[in-house]
């Protein structure tokens, strides 16, 4: 029996992948188009940004100083909330951190390329807030200077951590994780600070060529001395060599084998601090897998609000591209509908579960006194990421810009109402009372976006902001099967 | 008198220099090495390079995380200040899991950077490649393969002209002498 004659006839269909790269950019392009950022005169946006972050990070300075001089009566925290701002806080930092871990890590594994033009931005933007979240746990502890009674070191009063409670694990868990990140992170930045260390003295050329003073020659030969030094200590005597390649490649594989477990464990962790205690709301065994779905949520939400304006102010168009966008707005579409799903089930255990305590917590968040807390967090949770379905949505810029801001502020209302909620209306209602923050707490919370900002800036100004040597290898001309 | 160390040969593109890495590994040359700005798939097979042995360390660091998790929580909460907390046990294998997970992963990680490190006999201050005058496109946009004169294959005329023959874009003689 012959073949049938049909299938000469049959070609395969011709679907391209959308390209990493558009316009063919080439690798002295990319180059080019990173390094100088570092490497070009300061913006004058980026003063003005940076100034107005540095006024606003005061704020969490003054808090703090006024917190740690008064005592930490000066927050809203009272019985029965005894855990208000700083722990929502702190988990929606840490929460934010996740994404850039997930792109670095879980994205590696996975092989998925268009994560190398946003994993350097979004592991910076982890690290910053980390940064920011410790400083609430730190603060909470009351008499700060103590907090390294944290860790198990030896005191004068000869007694140790708990290790059975779970407030510890997330000493380890947050401290790990914060870690393991600036490693990650610092390690995949090492070629591409070679490379800049490389350009140094033929910028510091071009820079010392159009000087015209005295003064400002001078200037530039001080700058460039330190910045040799600078980048020529970070990159490590880094020279490109394939040998260190391979070491190279398998380590950042390694660390992106490790790094995944530890993202999923650092959330699960914040999770038990909830989980463990038998307050009705807290007491669920979904919170671990609804806190890192959270997680990731709130991380992308925060990686669009960042990497728009940038790509805008830098012309990065051809590096992230409008399919990075679309990746970026359909990881937020999946994981925010994990976290509708999530709130769906939590209803569902309660009424099945029929304990009436648990019930009555779910009934008290959605029609209780924090209903309104409760209605903004499902708005922006479930309802704004539902927009990603449609191109039309995903293609304008502007509307996932300000959906991913409706995304940040959701994801703190969720925190808040998992934390107050719960204990502003416990078991006995003779205990009850509503949890308001106080200005010294508004003022704490308000700084921590401008310290995020310093450190941000900071790192744009000086560290390469898009991981060029990962762009080029993903890119058409690397491929070296590519003429067989 | 500059010491010399090798020749180099620069290359254009990715295929290029995978191509010319093959003939230089098929001549049975050993102490040679291919400078790229970016990892290029497949370059390690064409080179002839083992398997990394940095997965050695990331197990040790494990191992010894995980174990001093443990040992920590036995220590602190059976051995050295036995204290009742909620009716339970002084050491369980299972409450400090958190705390024996986390380290396996922060030690394992350290030992990972600090493999690749040790293996890449990093950090270095200089190195007689850093001398070439067009250096700074090897972290940019260009492909090089430098063959040492201490290879056993090693000739002054012969590895240039065979260099050469790989369709390279220009051969240069690398010195061993650190200025500055």
């Amino acid at each position: 029996m012959g073949k049938p004659s049909v299938l000469e006839e049959v070609r395969p269909a011709s679907m391209p992948r959308r390209p990493i790269i558009e316009n063919e950019r080439n690798f002295t392009w990319i180059t080019q188009k990173i390094c100088g950022i570092v490497e070009g005169k300061t913006p004058t946006w980026w003063w003005v940004a940076f100034i107005i972050s540095a006024m606003v990070a005061s704020f969490t300075l003054m808090g703090l100083i006024y917190l740690v001089s008064t005592g930490t009566g000066v927050w809203g925290l009272r019985n029965p909330t005894f855990w208000g701002w700083a722990i929502v806080n702190f988990v929606f930092w840490i929460g934010i951190g996740h994404a850039g871990t997930l792109i670095s890590a879980i994205l590696c594994l996975l092989k998925q390329k268009w994560r190398t033009s946003i994993n350097r931005a979004a592991e910076a933007m982890t690290i910053f807030a980390v940064i920011c979240a410790g400083i609430f746990p730190l603060f909470h502890v009351g008499r700060v200077w103590l907090a390294w009674w944290l860790f198990p070191l030896p005191t004068s009063n000869a007694i140790w951590p708990n290790f059975r409670s779970p407030l510890e694990w997330d000493v380890f868990a947050v401290s790990t994780y914060g870690t393991v990140s600036v490693l990650f992170w610092y390690m995949g930045m090492i070629p591409d600070l070679a490379t800049i260390r490389d350009r140094v003295p033929m910028i510091f050329e071009e820079r010392i060529a159009n000087a015209r003073t005295a003064f400002q020659k001078a200037f530039e030969r001080f700058y460039f001395g330190f910045r040799k030094l600078f980048y020529g200590i970070l990159a490590m005597g880094w020279r490109g060599s394939n040998r260190h390649w391979s070491n190279y490649e398998m380590a950042y594989l390694l660390l992106a084998g490790l790094s995944t477990p530890l993202v999923l464990s650092v959330h699960t962790v914040v999770s038990f601090d909830f989980a463990v205690a038998n307050l009705p709301g807290w007491h669920t065994t979904i919170f671990p897998p609804y806190f890192v779905a959270g997680a990731i949520f709130s991380g992308f939400g925060m990686v669009l609000t960042l990497m728009l304006p940038l790509r805008a102010i830098f012309g990065l168009q051809d590096l992230i591209t409008q399919y990075h966008i679309d990746c970026m707005c359909k990881i937020c579409l999946a994981t925010g509908s994990m976290v509708g799903y999530a709130y769906g089930m939590e209803f569902f255990i309660a009424w099945y579960g029929a304990n009436p305590y648990e019930g009555f917590a779910f009934i008290n968040r959605a029609f209780g006194p924090y209903a309104w807390a409760y209605w903004i967090m499902i708005s922006c949770n479930v309802i704004t990421p539902q927009f990603f379905w449609f191109k039309w949505a995903r293609n304008n810029l502007w509307l996932v810009w300000i959906l991913s801001c409706f995304i940040n502020v959701g994801m703190w209302f969720e925190r808040f109402v998992i934390t107050v909620t719960s204990l502003a209306n416990d078991f006995l209602p003779a205990n009850w009372d509503y949890f308001s923050p106080t200005v010294v707490d508004i003022f704490t919370f308000f700084g921590t976006f401008g310290l995020f900002g310093v450190l941000f800036l900071l790192f744009i100004r000086f560290l390469p902001l898009l991981a060029f040597a990962e762009i080029k290898a993903v890119s058409k001309q690397a491929d070296v099967h590519a003429h067989h | 008198m500059s010491k010399q160390y090798g020749y180099l040969a620069l290359f254009d593109s990715a295929p290029a220099v995978y191509n010319a890495a093959r003939s230089v590994r098929d001549e049975g040359f050993k102490k040679w090495d291919v400078l790229t700005p970016f990892p290029v798939h497949g370059l390690d097979e064409a080179m002839g390079l083992r398997r990394s042995k940095v997965p050695v360390f990331t197990l040790c660091g494990g191992v010894i995380g995980f174990i001093t998790g443990m040992l920590i929580a036995w220590y602190m909460g059976q051995f050295d200040y036995p204290l009742i907390v909620g009716g339970k046990p002084f050491f369980s294998p299972i409450f400090p899991f958190p705390v024996a997970y986390e380290l396996t992963i922060l030690l394992a990680a350290f030992g990972t950077l600090g493999g690749m490190f040790i293996t890449n006999r990093l950090p270095m201050h200089y190195h007689p490649v850093m001398n070439y005058d067009k250096f700074r496109h090897l972290t940019d946009d260009k492909f090089a393969i430098v063959i040492e004169s201490a290879d056993a294959l090693f000739s002054e005329t012969g590895t240039r002209e065979f260099l050469e023959s790989l369709d390279a874009e220009e051969v240069a003689l690398i010195s061993d002498e650190e200025d500055e």
